[in-house]
């Protein structure tokens, strides 16, 4: 394993993996059917005594 | 059985949150950091380190446990002013038999990577033990407490044992005379001394507290102090190979 | 699942199961004490054996309050467990005040190097990791631990799982850091940064953080909602990452095992990097990813609004985990460490800008539509402002990670004034606002004793932060500076005393600051503990004075 073949490697793949992490992530924070569940979470903060 | 299935669904979205945490936290470290035992050009490839002779191990062992590392950093770094000021800048080498590292963080001192044979053995046994009777303008405390408290050396032969299982380079033969090699780095007309310079070559030998009835904890410091950053010579070393 | 809201109880079994353990660890404790040569070790067997002593006690003790007590559900039918919070609010005041006190002792000392007195004990040496693992491991520590037990159980709407083992988290906590603390001025520590406890209390740690996270965990199991709270994942977070950070960064081989010393199994630059992946991620996962659990939840709950964006606080949590975790070798620019390494470190920690101001906002524009509070809650004022100081820390990170930056701040007063600013600004102000939040709660107050207190503590301390962190600027940038100045002939200008010289009046205006900050804390103390006791300072509520000001307005 040499230097150049990690940074070579961690520059493609990583940024790759890194983006897909990142949309993966906003998917979820974004999708539709969530929406209702995390309002609810959001609200039910100030309801409990 | 309808509750029982329910429960699943909290554990199992739980231990999910739990694994994908996992999961994202150890990336960083494990690409950071594994390769650095891996990569051959991590360590500069250098004459001269050498594992800490017992004195110098213990003199380091006080500099940790008075926390010196809080003030005083052991790394100069590549830039124009520190190489001017303190020398060349510091190797990967050069700390690596250091169990645990002592780069520090913050320079309320000067560094000490190159201190060694900078001054005299005079000047840090009156320096430590009131650093303002030479230095006027300092902020460092005085370690007068050092001159006169005997050296704990008993377990010192566990010290050099448990660092050649963690792979520091020492011989058997080093590991099993560490008491006697401690005392004879204090005295050049020691009985053990030949051995002693047979094991540690470059090794500096002399009283360094200026009290040779005892062995005291100033002894192992200023023996610690006076070897940093000494073992590589510099004027035979080629920055070109080392790239990295 | 009914089984939380019965009435807890402690079982024979558990109490007679860890009488076990507890009994185990004296005679191991005794044996240490006998076998060692170093009298600082056998110290804290001792301490191990008296505590282990007390907590046989304590637990049958504990067993007959708990079965005997007649318990009030909550409202909703949960018997939360109030009392372990409440202990934790009353540590965090005692460890809080200790650190900064220690700190400011530390402050004077560089200033006036006489009051070092010349001891082993009381040189700055040792002092330094006595102020750093109070602060953060004492201080934040015991803020994380009450708010995590509060928040989870009401989120989940849930007990706290088990009855002896959120006990053995609290005193096993306060006893790593009685070990810890007594161990550094004694001379004991392996001298990594944040990580200076030696094995043995390393290795109590572990265990006491295992018991911890299954608490956490099994509190989690017993909620009734299928969504877990976005506040329970930075807790999981802190609790998880900090728990793999602790081991990988401890790995050492003790002399011997009745040997307080021990040597780390990495060397020189895998060390260093390892250090600083820890160091970097304590502040990343410790004093934030904790601290923003406390910012989600109580800023909606003393705004009594929905937080801004939950959908924004996932992003937020999910980036910054990943993020964070890269930018460890930023504290080695320019040092034996590889290239490469430094430049991934510099680039993660330049991208962690963004997560982090999201998260900001998230917390800031909770407040939208109701900014007129900040005017009548000082409570609130606080946390906000901790929100916006932490807004100010995660600006002024990226910047210092920058390699050119970093050339001139690193070594410098720059680097613990960016520090302080995000301990104090950040962590102590959100600790603060939470404390004032759950005392009342806790005890059943209809509110704090004095709010014109809480008022007069939010200025005397930001006064205090704000001449601290321009004091360290000041200096930090000079010193930098003076280190690379050179004269017209080419020559250093100045040697390295003369910039050592040159602090002292930065020194003294610190040392003033942290005062500052310390009488703040007392004052907060002392409203605090009124409140506890039931009194009122006899002063207008927030909510009559927002009325006053309507009915002003309404031209009544």
């Amino acid at each position: 394993m040499t230097f150049q073949e990690i940074s070579s490697f961690s520059q493609s793949w990583g940024a790759v993996f890194l983006m897909t992490m990142f949309i993966i992530a906003v998917a979820y924070a974004l999708w539709p059917s969530n929406k209702e569940k995390f309002d609810n979470a959001a609200k039910s903060l100030l309801d409990e005594e | 059985m309808k509750l029982l299935n329910k429960h699943a669904v909290f554990e199992k979205n739980s231990i999910l949150l739990l694994v994908g945490i996992l999961i994202m936290v150890s990336i960083g470290g494990l690409v950071e950091i594994v390769p650095l035992f891996y990569l051959e050009n991590t360590i500069e490839k250098v004459e001269g380190v050498r594992p800490y002779t017992p004195l110098e191990l213990a003199g380091r062992n006080i500099y940790i446990r008075e926390g010196c590392y809080t003030c005083h950093s052991q790394m100069i770094r590549s830039t124009r002013d520190e190489v001017e000021r303190y020398g060349h800048y510091s190797l990967a080498a050069e700390s690596m038999y250091d169990h645990p590292f002592l780069w520090g963080s913050k320079r309320n001192g000067p560094d000490l990577a190159r201190v060694g044979n900078k001054y005299s053995d005079d000047w840090h046994r009156e320096h430590l033990k009131a650093p303002s009777s030479v230095v006027p303008e300092t902020i460092m405390p005085g370690y007068p407490f050092l001159a006169e408290t005997k050296l704990a050396y008993e377990n010192i032969g566990l010290d050099i044992k448990t660092n050649q299982m963690i792979g520091v380079p020492y011989t058997d033969e080093q590991v099993e005379n560490a008491v006697e090699d401690l005392k004879a780095q204090l005295d050049e007309n020691s009985d053990g001394y030949d051995a002693f310079m047979e094991r540690y070559p470059s090794a500096q030998v002399r009283d360094f507290d200026g009290n040779p009835r005892e062995i005291t904890e100033l002894d192992a410091l200023i023996a610690y102090l006076q070897m940093l950053g000494t073992l590589v010579d510099f004027s035979i070393y080629d920055e070109s190979e080392n790239n990295r | 699942m009914t089984y939380q809201n019965n009435p807890p109880v402690v079982s024979r079994l558990s109490q007679s199961i860890t009488t076990i353990c507890l009994a185990v660890g004296i005679i191991l404790a005794l044996l240490i004490a006998g076998k060692t040569s170093s009298a600082a070790m056998q110290f804290h067997a001792f301490i191990l054996i008296a505590t282990f002593f007390a907590g046989i006690v304590a637990l049958f003790n504990l067993g007959g309050r708990i079965n005997d007590s007649n318990h009030k559900p909550s409202p909703s039918g949960v018997y939360y467990n109030n009392t372990i919070v409440k202990y934790g609010v009353i540590a965090s005041c005692f460890w809080g005040l200790a650190g900064f006190i220690v700190g400011d002792v530390l402050a004077w000392e560089l200033a006036f190097p006489v009051l070092n007195m010349d001891m082993p004990w009381t040189n700055f040496g040792r002092l330094r990791p006595l102020h750093t693992s109070a602060v953060i491991f004492a201080f934040g520590g015991n803020v994380l631990i009450a708010t995590s037990f509060y928040v989870v159980q009401r989120t989940c709407k849930a007990r706290l799982a088990g009855e002896i083992a959120p006990w053995f988290v609290f005193w096993g906590y306060q006893l790593f850091i009685v070990l810890a603390a007594t161990g550094y001025l004694l001379g004991i520590t392996q001298s990594k940064e944040y990580a200076e406890p030696e094995w043995y209390v390393d290795l109590w740690l572990t265990i006491v953080w295992v018991v911890y996270l299954l608490v956490f965990l099994g509190t989690i199991w017993r909620r009734k909602e299928p969504h877990i709270y976005v506040a329970n994942w930075f807790y999981l977070a802190f609790i998880v990452t900090i728990a793999m950070l602790h081991l990988v960064n401890n790995a050492t081989l003790p002399i011997s095992l009745v040997e307080p010393k021990s040597y780390t199994l990495f060397a020189g630059v895998q060390d260093a990097l390892t250090q600083w992946w820890y160091g970097h991620n304590a502040v990343g996962f410790f004093l934030t990813a904790g601290f923003l659990a406390i910012m989600y939840y109580f800023v909606p709950k003393r705004a009594e609004r929905p937080i801004y964006s939950y959908r924004l606080s996932i992003v937020h949590f999910w980036s910054l985990i990943f993020l964070y975790i890269w930018a460890g070798p930023h504290h080695l620019h320019y040092t034996a460490l590889p290239d490469w390494a430094q430049t991934l470190g510099m680039t993660f920690s330049v991208m962690l800008w963004m997560p982090s101001w999201g998260g900001m906002i998230n917390g800031l524009m909770t407040l939208s539509g109701a900014w007129d509070k900040l005017r009548t809650d000082p409570v609130l004022k606080m946390l906000v402002v901790s929100v916006a100081f932490y807004g100010m820390s995660t600006f002024e990170g990226p910047l210092m990670s920058i390699k050119a930056v970093n050339g001139l701040s690193h070594y410098t007063d720059w680097t613990i004034g960016h520090v302080h600013s995000g301990a104090l600004g950040w962590v102590a102000y959100v600790s603060f606002g939470a404390l004032y939040c759950l005392t009342p709660w806790l005890w059943g107050r209809k509110g704090l004793y004095s709010l014109k207190l809480v008022n007069i503590h939010f200025w005397v301390s930001t006064v205090g932060i704000l001449l601290y962190i321009c004091a360290m600027w000041v200096s930090g940038i000079m010193q930098g500076l003076m280190w690379r100045a050179y004269t017209d002939l080419g020559f250093l200008e100045y040697s390295f005393v003369e910039t050592v010289a040159a602090m002292q009046p930065y020194y003294i205006i610190r040392a003033i600051g942290g005062l500052l900050f310390i009488v703040g804390s007392l004052v907060m103390v002392y409203n605090l503990w009124r409140t506890i006791l039931g009194h009122t300072a006899g002063e207008q509520s927030p909510e009559n004075i927002s009325k006053a000001i309507a009915a002003q307005a309404l031209g009544e």
